[in-house]
């Protein structure tokens, strides 16, 4: 997908970023309504942090506030590059699964801006494009300091003799 | 800002409403109801010309999650509802939300009948394979091998196949979903609801409480390798090696849609003398 402007460039990082907080505000939604609270607190704060990179990019453009955002379907993968699957989730699910989506979502974010970095794009667009893969490489390296310190899943952890049932 | 006196068209969020999704974290249904809000906000719709139908099941709960029109009916009776709705409201788009149990078991059916009429509708049907909303059990388009703690080694009945059925009972644009691309099944309804007739999307939708092994779906779909056909013998051909992830729109009919005569508007009270005992 060819990027020809820096506002372009800057209004898909910003539309990517505002996707990602939408999700994670939608998982500790979900996490909440099956009492799983450890892990809704951390897609909060996880959605929290996107929505300040989101916020980054309005004050570094001078936008007042939403750009026209490219086309819903302008992504080259089925969601944005840093926007987690719905899929990805379940209602067992602990911190350590929470983070090791966050940092799959990095890693694709960081691609997604190396990729454009490498691309022939007009040199500012490449310019701002590598300082955003140094962001997300950065992200990247705080999500797996981040995963030292949370304990690791044990088999069997999505296992339940009872799992729910839904009333109509 | 507006001009005075223009209204923005809603965007998906105005169709979304303020009550939370009881779904298990995972499934697929989350994926479907951002994918039909996504339709409508791309068709320029408003949440007030918009009606969406639904039976009983976990799929079946999307009325309540849109700010649209909604009615949240009978276990296998929505489409029954949505023909009514839609005869006597033509002006209003109809959605239809059901899953594989509801509509292909219970409703199955009112599904033969819905094709056979190709009245205006658009029905979205989520399949998972399974009976989510009570625990499990296999549905009409379950695998005969299945083997789950309520069907030791599988039930061994052959499957439904839903958009054989649609084709051969006349329905007028059939399509194949998956969820695990919101915006490629949100082009695909957007295109459903476009089309004259009754059309047929049927969403691959993972059930990952009582299906995990469905979470590998997004490794086995792949677009339809070939253009959609309104040859009716030509679709019928293809599904013949379809091996059940090809996604995209198989058929697109020309027939027209089956619209009632309208009749004048009945004053309620006379209505209301036809259910005097």
């Amino acid at each position: 997908m060819p990027v020809p402007t820096l506002e372009d460039f800057m209004a898909r990082a910003y539309a990517m970023e505002l996707e990602a907080t939408e999700r994670y505000a939608q998982f500790a939604e979900q996490l909440d309504t099956h009492n799983n609270r450890e892990v809704a607190q951390m897609f909060r704060k996880l959605a929290a942090v996107e929505a300040l990179h989101a916020k980054r990019i309005l004050e570094e453009m001078h936008w007042p506030s939403m750009p026209a955002l490219p086309p819903a379907y302008a992504w080259e993968s089925a969601e944005g590059p840093e926007t987690a699957p719905f899929d990805a989730m379940h209602y067992l699910m602990q911190p350590f699964h929470a983070l090791e989506i966050a940092l799959r979502c990095e890693l694709q974010a960081q691609k997604y801006f190396e990729d454009i970095a490498a691309s022939k794009a007009p040199k500012n667009v490449r310019e701002a494009a590598l300082e955003m893969a140094d962001e997300e490489r950065e992200h990247v390296r705080l999500i797996r300091d981040w995963l030292k310190r949370v304990p690791q899943a044990k088999p069997g952890w999505d296992e339940d003799p009872d799992p729910p049932s839904t009333t109509e | 800002m507006n001009a005075p006196g223009v209204v923005a068209a809603p965007a998906a969020k105005d169709f979304k409403s303020a009550t939370k999704p009881v779904w298990c974290p995972g499934c697929g249904d989350y994926s479907v109801l951002a994918a039909i809000t996504k339709a409508l906000a791309t068709l320029g719709l408003r949440p007030e010309n918009v009606a969406v139908v639904s039976g009983i099941g976990c799929s079946s709960r999307i009325p309540a999650y849109t700010t649209c029109y909604g009615f949240h009916g009978v276990h296998g009776r929505a489409l029954p509802a949505a023909t009514g709705l839609k005869a006597a409201r033509p002006d209003l788009t109809v959605l239809v939300a059901s899953g594989d149990g509801d509509g292909y078991s219970i409703g199955g059916n009112h599904f033969l009948h819905a094709c056979r009429r190709n009245i205006d509708l658009t029905y979205i049907v989520m399949d998972n394979h399974v009976y989510g909303m009570t625990k499990g059990q296999p549905s009409p388009t379950t695998e005969p091998d299945w083997s789950s703690k309520l069907a030791p080694g599988g039930t061994g009945l052959r499957e439904f196949h839903p958009l054989v059925i649609a084709l051969a009972s006349g329905a007028n644009f059939i399509a194949r979903a998956f969820s695990g691309d919101p915006n490629g099944c949100a082009a695909l309804i957007a295109q459903a609801v476009r089309h004259p007739g009754f059309s047929f999307v049927e969403v691959l939708s993972p059930c990952v409480t009582f299906r995990p092994e469905q979470r590998e779906w997004k490794t086995r779909v792949h677009s339809a390798p070939v253009e959609p056909t309104d040859d009716p013998g030509r679709a019928a051909r293809r599904l013949m090696t379809d091996d059940g992830f090809n996604v995209g729109v198989l058929y697109q009919g020309s027939r027209a849609p089956y619209r009632p005569a309208s009749r004048s508007a009945q004053r309620v009270e006379d209505l209301e003398c036809q259910f005097r005992l």
